[in-house]
């Protein structure tokens, strides 16, 4: 934040067109209840950031807010600069798994191709080139093989698999994960910290909501620690600390020993 | 119409008019607090499939008794052919729920139409049938209200009556059933009992309701009384007895209304009735009522605009009073003092564009906690305006320092939106939380009470 | 039986019905909104009555227009009672309906003097009547009902093909649709409009109560048996057709097996495809529970091959 009486001319003032997502202000609520409160938060490109939070503070909200899925109190959300009403493009979203109806009379590729559905437009069918660029992503997921698959056939994982494979389709920029590592199989674990990897190096930016504060460290570069509002955000290595851990989750509840735990991945 | 009928009416003086307003005030009771159950347990609609699939039994017991040599017409054969079909399809959706991996709504739909269809099919070849004139019959479907005689009265009584009588013995189980199914089961109710036990409450009250308004308008009466009886109590136990007597309400308004008028069909005057009583519950209740929910909301964006512009300005304040300290070589003594701030500070301080700054500065001035300087670009905060911020920049500040001394349990208790910490939480944690802030040099200095607020002059010396 | 070529275009106003029907309800299942199909058939009863008072003559513009108004907007304020009130969707889709219906009622009472409207036609139909009102295309003598049924079924045919994509999104995920910027509510009124389109094409002919078993029931009895869309669009029809000629023929062999004279077609067919259901139900379960005593159908080994 710029410092008081700053005489920051108003056009140029905080819209950055490097800055993947830009969030200030946000406040969401719930009925009465704030779920979050004055988000700020400038998240770097490039950067493999996990968003990390005791339950309820608002971590999903967080990524809802910023796509638009919920309405907000007050706030300003920006994708490189704009609304992101004018940038969808650039931004893919994988839901939790348990948001849509896997009994859903689809294959897995369909899905799949559903990624590519923004850059088709309007009344446009999926053709041999959406499949293509489908089947590529599920192969980047190790699911080539399922292409076929009624989705009512996924294991846990191979659904979360799917999701993956369908943010890849939208070849965005930058990739919203809520929770992708809930309740997977090894296979699949490994699968997303490859993607995520991969993803890094093309110089994309992933923003995941993460709920496992041990891996933190070996996963992401950047962290933010949320709990109704920002409590710090920044590189792993400066911001995961225990002092910033303890602000988030409490000093109190034996999540401390998590956080020991989790910071000696830091320090090794 | 004269005022000679109009007190003939509402006094009940007609033996007929007298029937009707009972009986239909006495299904609205009844299917008001049955009513109540199935919109808890999210299966309003159920009255609307069990009201169409009671027409094949309807049609099937026509054909028995003529069968046995009896009239045919008999309301109470009429009425245990209803229950017995209208229970098979429920039957029939519950298997279909079990086993296939179709959804309720489905399921539902399927009952009924299909029985619905099946019900058509027969009744029109009954209307074939030489001698036997089973004309009357769709009376059922759309309700004869005004040709009720006692014998109707009666069996109408008794079904609703039950209804009532069984409800208010079960209402307790009923209300754990519809408020959490896996608790009651763990808990050893009976669950699918209940359910049954509730759903033959449905029954009978639809089966009562066919005579009085027809099949396809008590449906009405089991959905839209408490529908309505939902926005004024968020307690089981209230909203069934309100939605009784909202159901009881519509059913002897609008019959009344119908005695009035009675060229049009009663049944539809009793459901507009209650649709009447709905839209007011809808847009006036307090709490969950549309126009207070919307007050709150707006109030709630004002709030925020305005809390985060008195902090915004606060902490300008604050940060000139720092740096005026630290030109005067003098330790800074915490103490913040009031002064035009200029309105580009303002924007940079927060994500807003300059017309939403324009906005809420001009509806802060008219609230009286700042004034505006148009030619110097610049605002000054009133002495109430700045009391107002320094309690809201405390009040911030507090709650932050509480978040992240007791993040584990802070979620839940955190009340931004209370005025005051201390209406929260008590006065000893008020306090360590003050000195904990104090060490961070966060500390607002702010009276406790907004009645002696520091005017600038006092808070400068 | 005693097929004359009345029952061959009563046949065909039937089938073009159920597909015309089948077609959005396939959706209308999919979004676990088959309960909307039972509320719009009912709420059209104003629209209708309100178009005929206007014009005094049966299946006229008006009346059409009011109705498919009327029919939406049933959709947009049950959509806005339960959002706004925050009442459960079915609560607030009957409190829609049901006060509908009761308008209509009253309307039809109120114009009864004038014009002849009888709401039992609405809920029944006449399909027996149907090919006694015909008109003319290109010197072919066509029942004006199922003139207008096939071109709403042309009209569903096109919508769907057209925006296939769009549709199976918006009902698979509509998160996903209101990020890729494709307006899932607006793809949501447009399936209601087809809703309303088609079961007020559909009244007259054979009555609402058949329209309702039309959009769940085929669908329903595709669900059970496979999970493709395309096939289950294609089954849909297929079973609305089967319905249709099974629900003619029964109600000419039926009525004279058990001593009566006649009954209602669209009775019949309602009748026909709930036993379609059935079978398909039963079939369903026979395989399930063959698949669980042996436990080696080929889906679960490929299934355990490909985890592994």
């Amino acid at each position: 934040m710029s410092p008081a009486g700053d005489p920051a001319d108003e056009t140029i003032s905080a819209h950055p067109e490097t800055v993947p997502l830009a969030v200030h202000d946000l406040t969401v609520a719930y009925h009465r209840k704030p779920v979050l409160w004055d988000v700020d938060l400038d998240v770097p490109e490039g950067k493999l950031v996990g968003v990390v939070g005791p339950n309820g503070a608002g971590k999903s909200t967080l990524l809802k807010a910023c796509l638009g899925l919920i309405p907000i109190a007050s706030g300003d959300i920006r994708v490189y600069g704009f609304p992101y009403e004018e940038r969808r493009d650039l931004v893919a979203y994988v839901p939790q798994r348990e948001s849509v109806d896997w009994d859903f009379p689809v294959s897995v590729l369909d899905v799949v191709a559903m990624g590519t559905y923004r850059k088709l437009g309007w009344f446009r069918r999926v053709g041999a080139k959406q499949r293509a660029n489908a089947l590529e992503a599920l192969d980047r997921v190790g699911m080539a093989d399922l292409a076929k698959r009624q989705i009512s056939q996924l294991s846990g994982g191979q659904q979360q698999r799917v999701f993956l494979a369908r943010a890849l389709a939208q070849d965005a920029r930058v990739y919203l994960m809520d929770e992708p590592f809930a309740a997977v199989d090894a296979a699949t674990e490994e699968a997303i910290v490859t993607l995520l990897k991969e993803l890094n190096r093309q110089g994309k930016t992933c923003i995941v909501v993460h709920h496992d504060l041990a891996t933190v460290s070996q996963h992401f570069d950047w962290v933010v620690l949320l709990n109704m509002r920002i409590v710090a955000a920044g590189n792993v290595a400066d911001t995961f600390t225990q002092e910033n851990l303890e602000k988030t989750y409490g000093g109190r509840l034996n999540i401390l020993n998590d956080a020991a735990h989790a910071l000696s991945h830091v320090a090794r | 119409m004269s005022l000679a009928d109009l007190i003939e009416v509402l006094t009940l003086r007609n033996y007929n008019t007298q029937l009707v307003v009972f009986s239909t005030t006495l299904l609205g009771v009844a299917s008001g607090v049955v009513g109540s159950f199935l919109l808890l347990r999210k299966r309003s609609l159920m009255g609307d499939v069990l009201a169409h699939s009671t027409l094949p039994g309807i049609a099937l017991a026509f054909l028995a008794m003529v069968a046995l040599g009896m009239s045919g017409k008999s309301l109470g054969g009429l009425l245990i052919g209803a229950t017995l079909s209208g229970l098979v399809g429920v039957a029939v959706m519950a298997g279909i729920r079990r086993t296939t991996r179709l959804t309720d709504d489905a399921a539902m739909g399927l009952v009924l139409s299909i029985f619905f269809g099946l019900g058509i099919a027969l009744l029109s070849m009954i209307q074939t049938m030489p001698g036997a004139s089973a004309a009357g019959l769709d009376s059922l479907i759309y309700g004869k209200t005004a040709s009720m005689v006692k014998s109707d009265f009666y069996i109408l009584s008794i079904t609703t009556g039950a209804a009532i009588l069984i409800s208010a013995l079960l209402f307790k189980e009923f209300t754990v059933l519809c408020f959490d199914e896996k608790f009651a089961a763990s808990q050893g109710w009976p669950v699918g009992v209940l359910d049954a036990a509730l759903l033959i409450l449905v029954t009978l009250v639809t089966v009562a309701g066919l005579q009085a308004v027809g099949l396809i308008l008590v449906i009405a009466f089991l959905i839209t009384p408490a529908a309505a009886a939902r926005f004024w109590t968020q307690r089981a136990g209230a909203m069934a007895v309100l939605s009784g007597v909202l159901g009881g309400a519509s059913g002897w308004l609008g019959s009344t209304v119908s005695a009035l008028v009675p060229d049009l069909p009663a049944g539809a005057l009793i459901v507009l009735t209650t649709t009447v009583i709905f839209l007011l519950s809808l847009f006036l209740a307090p709490q969950r009522g549309v126009f207070s929910r919307q007050h709150r909301q707006r109030q709630l964006r004002r709030k925020v605009d305005r809390q985060h512009l008195l902090r915004a300005a606060y902490e300008i304040l604050e940060a000139d009073s720092r740096v005026a300290a630290t030109e005067a070589e003098k330790p800074w003594d915490g103490m913040v003092t009031n002064h035009p701030i200029a309105r580009t500070a303002l924007l940079a301080k927060r994500s807003w564009t300059a017309k939403m700054v324009d906005r809420i500065l001009r509806k802060e001035t008219r609230s009286g906690h700042l004034t505006s300087d148009s030619a110097a670009q610049s605002v000054q905060l009133s002495e109430e305006g700045f009391g107002e911020a320094a309690r809201i920049t405390r009040n911030h500040r507090l709650w932050e320092a509480y978040l992240v001394r007791y993040a584990d349990i802070a979620p839940s208790h955190v009340d931004r939106d209370a005025d005051m910490v201390e209406h929260v939480l008590d006065a000893n944690l008020v306090r360590e939380l003050e000195r904990a802030s104090q060490e961070d040099e966060a500390w607002v200095a702010v009276p406790a009470s907004l009645h002696t607020i520091p005017t600038p002059e006092s808070s400068q010396s | 039986m005693n097929w004359t070529s009345l029952d061959t275009w009563i046949f065909v106003t039937a089938a073009l019905c159920a597909v015309a029907c089948a077609l959005p309800g396939c959706f209308l299942v999919l979004r676990k909104m088959s309960m909307m199909g039972d509320a719009i058939t009912h709420a059209v009863l104003p629209g209708l009555a309100i178009g005929f008072i206007l014009t005094g003559t049966r299946a006229s513009w008006p009346m059409f227009l009011g109705a498919i108004l009327v029919g939406l907007l049933t959709a947009l304020f049950t959509q806005w009672i339960s959002r706004l009130g925050r009442v459960d969707r079915g609560a607030a889709m009957g409190v829609v309906f049901t006060t509908l219906f009761a308008i209509g009622l009253i309307l039809i009472q109120v114009a009864a003097h004038e014009v002849e409207l009888d709401p039992s036609c609405v809920l029944y139909g006449a399909l027996e009547f149907t090919p006694l009102d015909r008109i003319s295309i290109r010197g072919w003598e066509v029942p004006r009902a199922a003139a207008v049924l096939a071109a709403v079924l042309v009209v569903n045919a096109l919508l769907i093909l057209a925006l296939f994509k769009e549709f199976r999104l918006s009902a698979f995920d509509p998160a996903l649709a209101e990020t890729l910027g494709y307006r899932p509510n607006f793809m949501h009124y447009l399936l209601m409009a087809m809703v309303a389109i088609t079961s007020v094409a559909a009244f007259e002919a054979v009555g609402s109560i058949i329209v309702i078993a039309m959009f769940v029931a085929p669908a329903a009895t595709g669900l059970l048996l496979t999970r493709s869309l395309p096939l289950l669009l294609l089954l849909a029809c297929g079973f609305g057709i089967l319905a249709a000629g099974l629900g003619v023929m029964g109600a000419l062999t039926l009525p004279p097996m058990l001593g009566f004279k006649s009954t209602s077609v669209s009775g019949m067919m309602a009748g026909a495809s709930g036993l379609l259901f059935l079978l398909a139900w039963a079939y369903n379960l026979l395989s399930k529970g063959r698949a669980s005593r042996t436990l080696h159908s080929d889906s679960l080994v490929s299934q355990r091959v490909s985890e592994s």
